[in-house]
């Protein structure tokens, strides 16, 4: 105990003689800068990587939107138009010779049509906007574009006399893919989208809810569950490519399913998106406390009624929104479309879920590998709809957590 | 100390042979490998509230789980002995555990409502059994059990509220509301007050006592003030077996067991 004191002491002593000026400070510890100055680093690193990924977004976003806002315009010009039997024959002779070259074909090639829909037009000569090629329609948008010097001059006196003008592109929302930019929209990839997603949806979210319910209130924990459990979340993981392979093998050559339908499409996106809306049903259910279903029991109820009656309702927002997200992965997916062939030039809307149509992320693949410069936008375009899209569908999963979602 | 046990079983057994609600008989327990009641010996008496004492993990939530076959929802639980209700054992193979449970309800340690409305609460598992129809009947066994649970005054400007926006006494008092609803025998209740505050407890004791006019009240507890307030029979347990069983206050005035005694003075728990 002396010692002790003694030692405590001479410590004191020593401490003292070292540093006599300064006021003594009992918190004080030399290795306290340093780890402070380690904790400020990796806090510097840490933001660094989220300003990283941010600006990487903003850039991505940023350029979309440049590239992408040209597309909802479109070139018209003010010119006369005759109507008759020779120029319904051929529909070039409808419109002034030095026109010829700057009035888009896709436009002359709807005259019949035209006529036969309003058959007062027939034997007039009207003045109307009518669509321009896509050349001309890059020379007013400024980019660039390859037009003969004489038509140019045409071009530039229309356009001096407010005869050429932009306005909006309505033919973007209301056509299908055209080889003539110009006359090619989204409409029918957006309509191939919806059906195909409505299949996805039908054939994976029952079969999915079905199965997490089993598993998480039903099976017992032995060598099978184990076996299922572990499949299943190796099925989220494997290339989805793979996915429209097990498609083409079973739906269209096993089954006969009609190829690039969006029935085909959906049931292979099903087949991808059902093991993350079974594991994201199971979390919900996990979530669910047990002391309900305990009283459910307690009170003498069969497993069917807990289950449905008291489990269920309180998973139901956790399975909404997971089955959402993964409805929208199904929805931006590509490689899997490729091998069932729903990636092709496919220019009509389909009717039903047996006609050929495409999807969004595959026009937007069609798209950007046009040749003409007028796609470049039209690419862009289509991905700021199937993103506003994508998070819209984000929005109404957040908003349908929030909504359903038990207070307790 | 088993032969103690069981002369005084037989003793009590000779005051009121039909009193007689539940009768246990060599019920052991197994978590897989782990043998967690020990040949289990016990009556209990109809209108009475038992109240089952121990430190933890001495197997008397386990014990009172046995009565209304609840823990037949955990796989790995084996139990074997009988356990006879009313001259049946439920554990016979022609007995539904589903129609035990309606018979023999439970409330919780956790006041755990469903989250729907105070009146769904109480009347889900009637309708649910057929015992009622939709209507007029509904709303009155809902009013009336509410009543017997002392709730009804509290509660019957807002029965279309949902049960959790109670408080925690309120809570337990709408569970207990809602295992009355369906009718049964016996009631088990597992902790039932010590997720509760002070006050909320008293009510709830004296709704006790109040039920036990009509049922038979089973109860875990570790508060020994409690028991001795409110049971009229006390069973220690101690390591998976049932050390003594008597008159609450033979078992906290002269406990026969040194155990028993040790515990209730406070040496350990």
């Amino acid at each position: 105990m002396s010692s002790l004191m003694k030692k405590t002491n001479l410590n004191s002593k020593l401490n003292s003689s070292n540093k006599k000026t300064e006021v003594e400070n009992p918190f004080y510890d030399p290795s306290l800068q340093k780890r402070h100055a380690h904790a400020r680093r990796f806090k510097y690193f840490t933001m660094g990587s989220i300003i990283f990924a941010i600006s990487f977004l903003v850039f991505f976003l940023g350029d979309m939107i440049v590239k992408g806002m040209p597309a909802f315009q479109q070139s018209y010009m003010l010119i006369d138009v005759t109507y008759n039997e020779k120029t319904i024959d051929s529909t070039r002779k409808a419109i002034d010779k030095k026109y010829r070259r700057i009035v888009s074909r896709a436009w002359l090639r709807d005259i019949p049509a035209m006529v036969e829909q309003d058959p007062s037009l027939m034997n007039t000569t009207q003045t109307s906007w009518v669509l321009v090629n896509h050349q001309v329609d890059q020379y007013m948008k400024g980019h660039y574009y390859k037009i003969k010097d004489k038509y140019l001059q045409t071009i530039k006196e229309k356009q001096a006399a407010g005869e050429l003008e932009l306005h909006f592109n309505t033919i973007f929302f209301t056509q299908g893919d055209s080889k003539i930019p110009e006359n090619s929209g989204i409409k029918s990839a957006i309509i191939g989208s919806i059906l195909t997603l409505i299949v996805t949806m039908v054939v994976a979210f029952p079969l999915g809810v079905m199965t997490a319910v089993y598993l998480e209130e039903f099976a017992h924990d032995n060598y099978w569950t184990q076996f299922i459990e572990v499949n299943i979340n190796n099925l989220a993981a494997i290339p989805s490519i793979l996915f429209g392979l097990l498609g083409l093998a079973v739906f269209i050559n096993l089954f006969g399913v009609p190829r690039s339908s969006p029935l085909v499409g959906g049931l292979t996106l099903a087949l991808m998106t059902l093991p993350i809306v079974i594991v994201s049903a199971r979390a919900a259910l996990r979530s669910v406390p047990d002391s309900i279903r305990q009283a459910g029991y307690g009170l003498g109820l069969t497993k069917i009624q807990v289950v449905q009656d008291h489990v269920l309702p309180l998973a139901f927002p956790g399975i909404m929104t997971g089955s959402i997200i993964g409805l929208s992965q199904a929805m931006g997916e590509t490689a899997p479309l490729i091998i069932i062939g729903m990636i092709a030039f496919i220019p009509d809307s389909p009717d039903s879920i047996f006609q050929a149509a495409t999807v969004m992320p595959a026009q937007i693949f069609t798209w950007a590998g046009m040749p003409e410069r007028a796609y470049v936008e039209r690419t862009a375009a289509g991905i700021m709809v199937l993103l506003s899209i994508l998070i819209s569908l984000n929005a109404l999963a957040i908003y349908l957590r929030k909504k359903f979602e038990v207070n307790w | 100390m088993a032969n103690t046990t069981k002369d005084k079983m037989t003793s009590q057994k000779e005051k009121s042979e039909e009193n007689l609600k539940v009768k246990i008989r060599d019920l052991n327990l197994y978590y897989g490998d782990n043998h967690a009641l020990h040949a289990i010996n016990m009556d209990l008496y109809k209108n009475k509230i038992t109240a089952l004492i121990g430190p933890s993990g001495c197997g008397k939530s386990t014990f009172l789980r046995c009565l209304n076959r609840m823990n037949d929802l955990i796989r790995s639980v084996r139990v074997d002995g009988q356990v006879i209700i009313d001259e049946k054992n439920i554990y016979d193979k022609d007995v539904d555990e589903v129609a035990v449970r309606k018979r023999v309800g439970m409330v919780f340690q956790q006041p755990n409502p469903f989250p729907k409305s105070i009146y769904e609460n109480v009347a889900y598992a009637p309708l649910k059994h057929g015992l009622i129809k939709k209507g007029h009947y509904c709303d009155d066994l809902v009013e009336k059990s509410l009543i017997q649970a002392g709730l009804w005054n509290e509660v019957k400007d807002k029965l279309k509220e949902p049960g959790t926006s109670l408080s925690g006494g309120q809570q337990q008092r709408l569970c207990i509301a809602r295992t009355i609803a369906v009718q049964p025998d016996v009631i088990l209740m597992d902790e039932p007050t010590s997720a509760l505050d002070p006050i909320s407890t008293e009510k709830i004791e004296a709704l006790m006592l109040e039920l036990k006019e009509k049922y038979t009240i089973i109860i875990v507890t570790h508060n020994m003030q409690q028991a001795g307030r409110v049971a009229d029979y006390t069973a220690f347990f101690h390591l998976g077996d049932l050390i003594e069983y008597d008159e609450t206050e033979t078992i906290f005035i002269n406990p026969t067991e040194k155990k028993t005694e040790d515990y209730i003075t406070g040496r350990y728990g």
